[in-house]
C-alpha cells in the first residue's frame, strides 16, 4: 500500500466530508430546509450553529441541503458531459474524415459562444428545472471534454497496437473502449476533477443570477444571493456558502492531482 | 606526466531508477571499469543496450545524463583528474578539449541556426580561435570530410543537407576546436546502410589526418572493427574483454565476445519454389492520399507456402508501403493481390474474417505494437477469442501452449508489456500473430530495434516456427545479414520499384546491377580492412550521401 501524500489526504477528507453530507442531508440537518425557525439573521448560537438566514431559516440546515443540490447537479452534469464528450471525441478520432470535420466544426461553433451567455439565453426561454439545468450544463461542458478526448485519441489511434486491432478486424466499439479508452484515462480523470469544479461554480453562478436552482430549494449559489445584502450590515451569512464552494473546489483538485499521479505511474502507464 | 591522454581508473557510475509500482532506488550501472587511451589512438566501446557504453563515453567529459551520477573512481584527461574539476574547469574542457558526436545529428543541431555558426561556436566562445580562423578551419574540415561545396555548405541550415551530410557536419563540429579526444556515440547507427560506410570512411580519415584520439561507441562489432585500434567489450557495466581489433575479431577469448563475433551466422537452407504460390502481388502501383507520386511502381512478387520472401531496400524504397498495400491499409491505385487462390479486396473493409486471420503482421517497435494496458494473456488471447471463439480454461490452455512455443514460460501470462525486455516483447507479438493460425506473417523490420544477440534469437525462433507451423514470411528489412540468414527468395527495392528479384542464391550471386552491388557491399563485414576494400570497388554513390 502506497502512503498517501498529505495534500491528497486533506483533499480526500474534505471531498468525502462534503459528499457524505450531501448523501445523508436529511439525517444530518437539524431543521427542515424551508421552515422558518427563528428571527432574521440571528447570530451563531448553540441552537443555530451558523445562525439564521435572511427570512429566519436555519442556515446550517440550508447549507447542508444546498450542498446536496449543488453537488448532485454538478456530479450528474459532469457525468453527462464526460460520457457524451469523450465518446463523441473518440468516435471522431477513430472514424476521422468528414465525420470528424463536421463534429469538430460544430463543437467550435458552440465553443465560440460564451458559455454563461448561452446558458442564460437557453434557461430564460426554457423552464428552469433541475434536469434542464443538468442538460444545459452537461451539453455546454461536453464540448471541452470532446476537444480533450479527441486530441488524446488522435495520438493513440495512430499507434501500432491500434493498427494491429484494425488488421485483426476489430469493430469500432472494441477499438474505442478496449484499445483507446484505457490509455486515455489518466488525462481524462484529471480533467474530470477540474470540470466538476467548473460545474459547481457554474451552477452557483446561475443560481446567484436567479436562473439556476429556484427558491425555496436551497443551493450554495442561491444562499449567497439570498444573504448578500447582509454583508453591508456586517452579517456573514453569505460567506459560509462561499467558503464551502472554495474548499470543495480546492479539495477536489487535490484528489484529482493525486489520482493523475497514481494512474500515470501504474503498470504500463503512458506518461 | 604520463604518456596517456585518457586514464580511467575504477570508474563507478550509479543511477536512480523509477520502476513502475515500486519505490525509486539507486542502482549501479558501471562497476569499476579501468582503461587507458594514448594520444591519436581509437578505442572502440562495444556492447548491447544497457551495457553502459554511452555512460562511460560521457564520463570522459565528466558528464552524467539526467539521473546518472559518477559515484567513484578517477578520470584523468591530460594529466588532471576531471572528476575533481570545478564547473568552470569542466566548461573549458567540454566542447574544446574533449568533444562529442551523438547518434542523431538531426536532433543535435539547432534547426534555427546555420551550420557554420554551430560548428564554430565552441572554438569562438572558448576563445580558442578567432571567428575567421575557426571558419577557415571548418571549411578545411568540410573538405576533408568529403562534403560537397565546402566553401558554402556552412551557410545552409541543418534541414538543407541530407542525414549523412549532417552527421559529417557534426564530426566537423567536434573536430573544429582541435580537441585531444572525441567521443563518437553510435555516429552511423541512425543512417541507411549505404550511407553508413561513406560516413564511416570520412570519420576514419578525419581521425587519421587530425591525429585526434577517439572513443568509438557502437553496438555493431563489424563497424567498430573498421575504425578502432583497440576494442573494449562491455556487458552490464563490466568489462568483458579488452584487446587489439585483430585479437578480438580473430581470436576472441571470452564466450560473450565469441557470441558477438559469430552473430548473424545462422545457417539456412534455401527452399525451392512450389508450383502454386500462396501470395501473388501483381502490378501493384500505389501512392499516399494527397501526394502526386507513386511510392510503389508496378511491383510484382510471389511467395510460396512455408517460405520466406525478403523485401530489401533502404528507407524510402517503398518496402513498408508494400506491406500496407498487402494488409489492405493502403488500397493500391492499380494491380491486384492474390492470396490462397482468391483475390483480396483492395481495402481492409472489404476483406473477410478469414482473409484477415490468415494474414498477420509483426511490427518493428514491439513496445507500441502492444496495448500497454493489456496483459500478455489478453494480448495473445484476443485473437483466439476473436477468430476461434475460445473462452475460459480452453483459451488459457492455448495461451500457455503459445507461450511455450515462443520459449517463454506461462509465468508471463499476467504481466504487462512494460515488465518485459525488448526481446520478450517481440516474442509476445510473434505469439499474437501465431494465435490466429495464419498462412502468412508480414514481418516489418522485426529485428532492427533489437540488440544483435537478441535479434539472433528472434530470427532462430521465426525459422523454427516456420518449420513447425509451415507459415510463410514476408520479411521487410534493410539488413542484408538478416536476409542471408532467413530468406528463400529476395526482392531488392529501390525508389518504389523491384530492381532485382529471384531466389536467394540468384539474387546474391554476380553479376549484380549497380544498386544491388552498392547494397550488398555496404553491409559491414567482420574483417579488418573491409571498409577500404569496399570504397575502392564501388560502382555507384549512395543516394543519401
Amino acid at each position: 500500500m502506497m502512503r498517501l501524500p498529505l495534500a491528497a489526504m486533506i483533499g480526500i477528507f474534505f471531498t468525502s466530508l462534503y459528499f457524505l453530507m450531501a448523501i445523508f442531508a436529511p439525517l444530518l440537518a437539524p431543521y427542515p430546509m424551508t421552515e422558518i425557525v427563528g428571527g432574521v439573521w440571528e447570530p451563531m448560537s448553540a441552537k443555530h450553529w451558523l445562525g439564521t438566514d435572511n427570512i429566519g431559516r436555519d442556515l446550517l440546515s440550508r447549507m447542508i441541503y444546498g450542498g446536496r443540490t449543488t453537488i448532485f447537479i454538478a456530479t450528474v452534469a459532469t457525468i453527462v458531459s464526460f460520457t457524451t464528450g469523450s465518446i463523441l471525441g473518440f468516435t471522431a478520432a477513430v472514424i476521422g474524415g468528414w465525420v470528424d470535420q463536421a463534429m469538430s466544426r460544430f463543437v467550435d461553433l458552440v465553443m465560440s459562444i460564451p458559455t454563461l451567455i448561452f446558458a442564460l439565453v437557453v434557461l430564460s426561454v426554457m423552464p428552469v428545472t433541475i434536469p434542464m439545468l443538468i442538460m444545459v450544463m452537461g451539453f455546454l461542458d461536453s464540448t471541452r471534454v470532446y476537444r480533450l478526448a479527441r486530441a488524446v485519441a488522435v495520438d493513440i489511434n495512430v499507434m501500432d497496437f491500434v493498427e494491429a486491432a484494425k488488421l485483426r478486424g476489430e469493430g469500432r466499439i472494441w477499438i474505442i473502449f478496449r484499445e483507446i479508452l484505457p490509455n486515455a484515462l489518466s488525462p481524462l480523470v484529471a480533467e474530470m476533477g477540474l470540470r466538476f469544479i467548473f460545474m459547481v461554480l457554474f451552477v452557483s453562478t446561475l443560481s446567484f443570477l436567479g436562473l439556476g436552482v429556484q427558491p425555496p430549494q436551497a443551493d450554495w449559489g442561491g444562499i449567497v444571493k439570498e444573504n448578500k445584502d447582509g454583508i453591508v450590515y456586517g452579517i456573514g451569512a453569505a460567506l459560509w456558502p462561499a467558503v464551502a464552494i472554495a474548499t470543495l473546489a480546492i479539495s477536489v483538485n487535490l484528489v484529482a492531482d493525486w489520482v493523475l499521479n497514481r494512474t500515470t505511474s501504474l503498470k504500463g502507464g503512458r506518461g | 606526466m604520463s604518456d596517456q591522454l585518457l586514464k580511467v581508473r575504477d570508474l563507478k557510475i550509479g543511477a536512480t531508477v523509477y520502476p513502475p509500482g515500486e519505490k525509486p532506488h539507486d542502482i549501479q550501472i558501471v562497476h569499476g571499469v579501468s582503461f587507458d587511451l594514448a594520444p591519436g589512438k581509437v578505442l572502440g566501446l562495444i556492447g548491447e543496450s544497457g551495457a553502459g557504453k554511452s555512460t562511460i563515453g560521457l564520463s570522459a567529459m565528466a558528464y552524467g545524463r539526467g539521473g546518472v551520477e559518477i559515484t567513484g573512481g578517477e578520470v584523468w584527461v591530460n594529466g588532471r583528474d576531471i572528476l575533481q574539476e570545478s564547473v568552470k574547469g569542466l566548461r573549458a574542457l567540454r566542447g574544446t578539449e574533449v568533444t562529442y558526436v551523438s547518434q542523431s545529428a538531426a536532433a543535435s543541431f539547432n534547426p534555427a541556426k546555420k551550420i557554420m555558426d554551430q560548428v564554430t561556436e565552441a572554438s569562438v566562445s572558448q576563445g580558442k580561435f578567432s571567428r575567421a580562423d575557426a571558419e577557415a578551419k571548418a571549411v578545411e574540415l568540410f573538405a576533408k570530410l568529403g562534403l560537397p561545396d565546402p566553401e558554402n555548405i556552412g551557410s545552409r541550415y541543418p534541414h538543407q543537407v541530407s542525414g549523412g551530410q549532417l552527421q559529417r557536419c557534426m564530426t566537423a563540429l567536434a573536430l573544429c576546436p582541435e580537441p585531444d579526444l572525441v567521443v563518437f556515440d553510435e555516429p552511423t547507427t541512425a543512417l541507411d546502410v549505404t550511407t553508413q560506410i561513406d560516413v564511416l570512411m570520412a570519420i576514419k580519415e578525419a581521425i587519421r589526418d587530425t591525429g585526434v584520439a577517439a572513443l568509438y561507441i557502437t553496438h555493431d562489432l563489424a563497424v567498430v572493427a573498421q575504425v578502432s585500434d583497440d576494442i573494449m567489450v562491455l556487458k552490464m557495466g563490466e568489462m568483458v574483454e579488452y584487446g587489439s581489433v585483430d585479437q578480438i575479431i580473430n581470436a576472441p577469448q571470452e564466450d560473450y565476445t565469441k557470441a558477438l563475433v559469430s552473430v548473424r551466422s545462422i545457417d539456412h537452407e534455401e527452399k525451392t519454389p512450389t508450383d502454386n504460390p500462396m501470395l501473388k502481388v501483381e502490378n501493384i502501383t500505389a501512392r499516399y492520399k494527397g501526394t502526386n507520386f507513386d511510392v510503389l511502381n508496378d511491383v510484382n512478387v510471389e511467395l510460396h507456402p512455408g517460405q520466406t520472401l525478403a523485401i530489401v531496400g533502404e528507407s524510402g524504397s517503398g518496402k513498408s508501403t508494400l506491406a500496407r498495400v498487402i494488409t489492405g491499409l493502403l488500397p493500391p491505385r492499380d494491380g491486384r493481390i492474390e492470396f490462397s487462390d482468391r483475390t483480396l479486396s483492395p481495402d481492409l473493409a472489404g476483406r473477410t474474417r478469414d482473409d484477415l486471420r490468415e494474414l498477420q503482421m509483426i511490427y518493428q517497435m514491439a513496445d507500441v505494437a502492444m496495448n500497454p494496458r493489456q496483459t500478455v494473456g489478453t494480448i495473445i488471447g484476443r485473437p483466439l477469442e476473436f477468430y476461434f471463439g475460445l473462452r475460459g480454461e480452453e483459451k488459457r490452455k492455448r495461451i500457455k501452449e503459445l507461450l511455450d512455443e515462443i520459449e517463454m514460460g506461462d509465468g508471463f501470462i499476467d504481466r504487462y508489456p512494460a515488465e518485459l525486455s525488448g526481446g520478450q516483447k517481440q516474442r509476445v507479438c510473434i505469439a499474437r500473430a501465431l494465435a490466429a493460425q495464419p498462412k502468412l506473417i508480414i514481418c516489418d523490420e522485426v529485428t532492427s530495434a533489437l540488440d544483435p544477440l537478441v535479434a539472433d534469437g528472434i530470427l532462430k525462433l521465426l525459422l523454427d516456427l516456420q518449420k513447425v507451423e509451415n507459415v510463410a514470411y514476408l520479411f521487410i528489412t534493410h539488413d542484408l545479414a538478416t536476409v542471408r540468414a532467413i530468406a528463400d527468395s529476395i526482392a531488392v527495392m529501390y525508389q518504389g520499384r523491384v530492381v532485382r528479384y529471384g531466389s536467394k542464391s540468384e539474387v546474391l550471386s554476380p553479376p549484380f546491377d549497380d544498386y544491388t552491388d552498392l547494397l550488398l557491399s555496404s553491409v559491414p563485414e567482420m574483417k579488418l580492412g573491409w571498409l577500404e576494400e569496399v570504397i575502392a570497388n564501388r560502382k555507384m554513390e549512395s543516394a543519401g550521401n
